[in-house]
């Protein structure tokens, strides 16, 4: 839950302006930018995400570094199991609690 | 313990771990305290123990959310989602830590409709998708994941979807690390700040433990150089009589914090008076609840909520180790009755409970290698 996952923005919703298409690792998944609203990221701006919303802007040195960080604690799995829990995907099938 | 040269700059790693023995002080035992339950886990992980001298101690904190959550208010939220059409949402750590009767998974298994989502904003979207049903969000966490959930009651409002709700169990750290700095049988040295709250707070939060307390504190990263520079940082400080905040995670931790999302928590929460901690008691104005302009979305008071206390099994010993006053091995049920697989406190669940950290790393090797060193 405290998991801090390094994600790149690569889409941005000008009708949704507090969503954004974030990549990590090659899964895409929409994020909530609403607690960024200070200081909204652009396309290509890479944010650390927390329980689906972007919580702050980082370096993409950074982010690879957290990414390795995650792997390192064992926890990329888990991280990479949130990203795809995000949006609801398998509501009509949910995964086993 | 891990190999030096796994880690990113092994050579650094080196240099650092050096220089804490060189700034610490033979005749001196430093207890240091990492705050966050992230950083318990890396230090066990990475086996950072194994880098420090001997009169080096790292105390646990109590930051592990679902470690610190008493367990009647699991019990409270299991009881009010045993109601007609409920859905009891909420992230996986909390599927596994035990009420009175039993884990919200187990209720899943007894036929009570339990959903992991990994983020409060699609507990939200589920009550959208079930508009004949209540979704009630099982709400944990320090002020990383408070804001979230102030967002997703914001847009609740906005939206007008009214068969969803929040049970608030959100607390704040500050308190926490008063209360045990107030402790009698606590004495630390120095704080290794939480890294990933603090991206939410800031670091002037924590002045009064510099300025009042006169202990240095070291806001960290996760990273095993971080963590060590941090106590490089703190031992410093002591070296040369200081007291003052450092922030090691520059990179990522603004001095001011997460504007946005200080407000939106201003929006929604307000300081309880009182909340009960596992371990630490009831402690004043540590958590938050939902306010009264949002009422229709809080669980508290859209439902007869039992307010159930219940004392931790009585072997356990949760509380102490959750103070930092014993270790994880010293609890009576450690690695026997409570194992991860069958854990009877919460510490045993989440991996940022010290419990499950030590048991995975420290116990498991002492284990291998008493088995190695002794063959049956």
């Amino acid at each position: 839950m405290c998991l801090a996952i390094p994600g790149q923005i690569v889409e941005l919703y000008p009708d949704q302006p507090s969503a954004a298409m974030v990549d990590v690792v090659g899964v895409r998944r929409k994020v909530d930018l609403g607690l960024l609203q200070d200081n909204l990221p652009v396309k290509g701006d890479w944010v650390l995400i927390h329980v689906g919303f972007a919580m702050s802007k980082i370096s993409e040195e950074d982010a690879i570094d957290q990414m390795r960080t995650l792997r390192m604690l064992g926890e990329a799995e888990a991280a990479m199991q949130e990203v795809e829990g995000y949006g609801l995907e398998n509501v009509e099938n949910p995964k086993p609690a | 313990m891990k190999f030096v040269d796994e880690f990113r700059e092994p050579e650094v790693i080196t240099r650092t771990a050096e220089e804490i023995k060189r700034l610490a002080d033979p005749n001196r035992h430093y207890r240091i305290m990492e705050v966050c339950g992230g950083h318990t886990h890396a230090i066990y992980r990475f086996g950072l123990k194994d880098l420090l001298p001997s009169n080096i101690e790292l105390i646990h904190g109590p930051g592990c959310p679902v470690c610190v959550l008493p367990m009647g208010r699991i019990d409270d939220g299991l009881a009010i989602a045993q109601g007609p059409d409920v859905i009891f949402a909420a992230f996986g750590d909390m599927m596994r830590v035990p009420g009175t009767q039993g884990s919200p998974l187990e209720h899943k298994a007894r036929g009570m409709d339990v959903r992991i989502v990994y983020s409060p904003s699609d507990a939200l979207k589920l009550a959208q998708l079930n508009p004949d049903k209540h979704v009630m969000f099982f709400a944990i966490g320090f002020e990383t994941t408070a804001p979230s959930t102030a967002l997703t009651l914001m847009r609740a409002k906005a939206q007008g979807t009214h068969n969803f709700s929040v049970f608030c169990n959100h607390v704040t750290i500050i308190p926490a690390i008063r209360a045990i700095l107030d402790s009698p049988d606590m004495r630390l040295d120095a704080f290794i700040g939480p890294g990933h709250v603090s991206t939410v707070i800031g670091c002037r939060p924590y002045e009064w433990i510099a300025t009042n307390e006169n202990k240095p504190v070291a806001v960290s990263g996760f990273e095993p150089l971080d963590i060590l520079q941090s106590i490089v940082m703190v031992l410093r400080q002591l070296k040369a009589e200081e007291a003052k905040i450092e922030n090691q995670y520059k990179r990522v931790v603004p001095w001011e914090g997460n504007g946005a999302a200080l407000r939106a928590m201003a929006e929604v929460f307000e300081l309880r008076p009182y909340f009960e901690w596992r371990g630490l008691g009831f402690i004043s104005q540590s958590a938050l609840r939902i306010r009264d302009s949002y009422a229709e979305w809080d669980t508290e008071k859209r439902f007869e909520v039992p307010g159930v206390r219940v004392t931790d099994p009585k072997a356990a010993q949760c509380g102490e180790v959750l103070k930092g006053v014993l270790k994880p091995h010293q609890c009576k049920l450690f690695a026997k009755e409570c194992t991860p697989e069958h854990p009877i406190g919460a510490l045993m669940v989440s991996s940022e409970g010290s419990c499950a950290a030590y048991f995975n790393y420290e116990h498991r090797k002492t284990a291998m290698v008493t088995s190695i060193a002794m063959p049956a």
